[in-house]
């Protein structure tokens, strides 16, 4: 049975040196250095197949950059395995890489100082890329993410968003059918993560990259994973989709109403105000209280009922409240 | 999580999963081989150091002066005492010129490693080991510093004032000798860099301990080793090899007695010190932490 990826009980722990403060705080620490355990993965699990496209999320420190690292072969784990198309990353390092695509949004692949286009040069030399494939390759990552007014501009020089962008055609020059990215879309205006986003979509249905993503935008994960991945505390605590993790966390509903009359709200039973303002009123209420045909047809006998939508509540709500539940 | 699911979509599937690298050129063109890619990544800071030409030759020319100062002070030594036990100036001119090139060649060429520490601590590391070729390679092609050309030049000048006071200058087969002992000399100095690398895996506090050797070592390998007591000569011939580089090639050379192979073999010690550094690396990255965010 092979799989893209499979993790099993990964585990990671840092020692990190205590710094003591003032003067004496640190002479005392030079000579008897002090040190703090730190379990960023506590035995993560997962496996992925080819083609999926997996949303990794979970609050600062969680261990999402340390599963990547892992799975790039940057990092050894102290317990457990994984194998990525067969190999044992840190094992096989090179060919691993070969196959591999990865960015990392806090930090740059390509060279500083240089122009856009030889970091691409030099990338193809690196890789040992065939000249006309890799020519081919690039014209259309360059007309893809658009890169063309940006490929004699210094790294330097550019802007966030148009780095970004040149990251991701550098990962990609050399074809690799996996790519890992590290909060892609962190400090990224909203354009910019739109444009980011539809590439990655097409990347993944069009030439059925499997991709792995980690992010603190949760508009990221709904745009383009069916799948995802809650990590917390270094432990996997929800592998599913959003209407899994929906499920997980409240049952409730949205109903938004432009009302063309007034209503006292105290005259429909088992829903609670969200917002109100002016005419629009927002209700929740639990579909296993009442169903929503019902508190429709209710609220239309009390009040005209100009426009209504009913809804799940937002994503950033739904796992604020996963996470809630997490921290007693 | 169903480990079982969609696997027929792979089973089915023909090959293996992910498929081989599709661009990837056969191996077989010369353009991407080892050395090709450490000169296309030299040549960067080649150009980089280029940029500020003024800076690069005042840098090469102070470097030429201090350590051509250094050696005046060997003079004046030599000016009171005549001999130092037994050796001459111009033969100690033999001993100083091999040092200085072959560390002059390592600071140039080891200079990735010698600023390792960095990488570590920034965490740079990282962009590295992402890039499907031999991480050593990468290091080295990060910096080819010219500035130690200055160093150099020192090394070549002192040393052809030795061979022709010492009427060796017109023999090929004794800079032949040298020669083979300098690139001994320069594997031995790339070795304690990559050493100094090493440590910066666990700690960065102690790199000075290596460093310590090192420039010790430079100073104290400027004369023959027999001039010191015996811990510091074993120290300098069983553990860190400097001995290998400039004292065992020369003494057959000057005083006769060793046979003649002694001279040739004694630079290996600096390739293997070197191969030793480069097994310890090894096993150093497999501790690299990164850094966290
Ligand atoms: N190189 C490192 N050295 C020490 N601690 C680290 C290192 N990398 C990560 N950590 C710690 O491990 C935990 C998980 O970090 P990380 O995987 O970066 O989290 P995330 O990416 O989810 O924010 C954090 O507590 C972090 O401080
Ligand atoms: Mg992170």
């Amino acid at each position: 049975m092979t799989c893209a990826i499979r993790a099993e009980e990964l585990r990671k722990t840092f020692r990190v040196r205590e710094t003591a403060s003032g003067l004496g705080g640190t002479l005392r620490s030079l000579l008897r250095p002090r040190y703090r355990e730190v379990h960023a993965l506590a035995g993560v699990s997962f496996a992925l197949e080819p083609g999926e496209m997996v949303g990794f999320i979970g609050p600062n420190g969680a261990g999402k950059s340390t599963t990547i690292k892992i799975l790039s072969g940057i990092l050894v784990p102290d317990g457990g395995t994984c194998t990525v198309g067969g190999l044992v990353p840190w094992e096989r390092r090179v060919e691993h890489v070969a196959r591999l695509g990865v960015v990392f949004g806090q930090r740059t692949q390509l060279w500083w100082d240089l122009p856009v286009t030889e970091s691409f040069d030099l990338l193809a030399d690196i890789y040992r890329l065939d000249r006309a494939r890799a020519a081919r390759r690039r014209q259309e990552l360059v007309g893809r993410l658009d890169l063309g007014p940006l490929l004699d501009v210094p790294v330097r020089q550019l802007s966030l968003g148009q780095r970004m962008r040149c990251e991701l055609a550098a990962a990609l020059l050399h074809e690799p059918g996996l790519l890992f990215l590290d909060e892609p879309t962190i400090g990224l205006d909203a354009p910019a993560k739109l444009a980011i986003r539809e590439f990655l979509r097409s990347l993944n249905r069009e030439q059925g990259v499997t991709v792995i993503l980690t992010t603190h935008d949760l508009d990221d994960v709904e745009a383009l994973c069916r799948r995802l991945v809650v990590i917390h505390h270094g432990r996997l605590l929800f592998d599913g989709d959003l209407d899994g993790l929906r499920a997980r966390v409240t049952s409730e509903r949205r109903l938004t109403v432009d009302l063309d009359g007034d209503l006292d709200p105290a005259r429909l039973p088992g829903v609670t105000v969200v917002a109100r303002e002016g005419r629009r009123l927002v209700l929740a209420f639990d579909p296993a209280t009442v169903s929503a045909p019902e508190l429709i047809a209710r609220l239309a006998a009390l009040a005209p009922v100009r426009d209504l939508t009913v809804e799940a509540p937002p994503i950033e709500e739904i796992v604020a409240g996963f996470y809630r539940g997490l921290d007693p | 999580m169903d480990p079982a699911r969609g696997t027929d979509r792979h089973d089915g599937g023909s090959g293996p999963w992910p498929p081989p690298m599709a661009g990837r050129n056969d191996g077989s063109a010369p353009r991407q081989g080892a050395f090709h890619l450490y000169w296309r990544l030299v040549a960067i800071s080649i150009r980089a150091q280029a940029q500020y030409p003024g800076s690069l030759l005042l840098l090469s020319a102070g470097h030429l002066v201090v350590t051509l100062l250094e050696f005046l002070g060997v003079w004046a030594l030599f000016d009171r005492f005549r001999l130092v036990r037994g050796w001459s100036l111009a033969e100690v001119a033999l001993f100083y010129g091999l040092v200085n090139l072959s560390f002059a060649l390592a600071e140039a060429v080891g200079r990735g490693f010698d600023a390792f520490d960095r990488l570590v601590r920034t965490g740079e590391f990282d962009v590295v080991l992402l890039r499907p070729r031999s991480e050593v390679l990468l290091i080295c092609g990060q910096e080819l510093r010219l500035s130690r050309a200055g160093r150099f030049a020192q090394g070549l000048i002192i040393l052809g004032w030795g061979m022709s006071s010492l009427g060796l200058a017109g023999r090929p087969e004794v800079w032949m000798r040298l020669a083979w002992a300098v690139a001994g000399g320069t594997a031995l100095f790339c070795g304690l860099f990559v050493l100094q690398a090493t440590i910066a895996f666990w700690t960065v506090n102690s790199l000075e301990v290596v460093n310590t050797v090192t420039y010790g070592g430079v100073e104290t390998a400027q004369f023959p080793i027999d001039i010191y007591p015996s811990a510091v000569r074993a120290f300098f011939t069983w553990v860190v090899p400097l001995a290998s580089l400039n004292y065992l090639p020369l003494r057959g050379l000057l005083r006769g007695g060793d046979p003649g192979w002694v001279g040739w073999a004694a630079p290996l010690a600096g390739f293997l010190f070197l191969a030793v550094s480069l097994r310890l690396w090894r096993f150093g990255v497999r501790h690299y932490t990164s850094t966290g965010s």
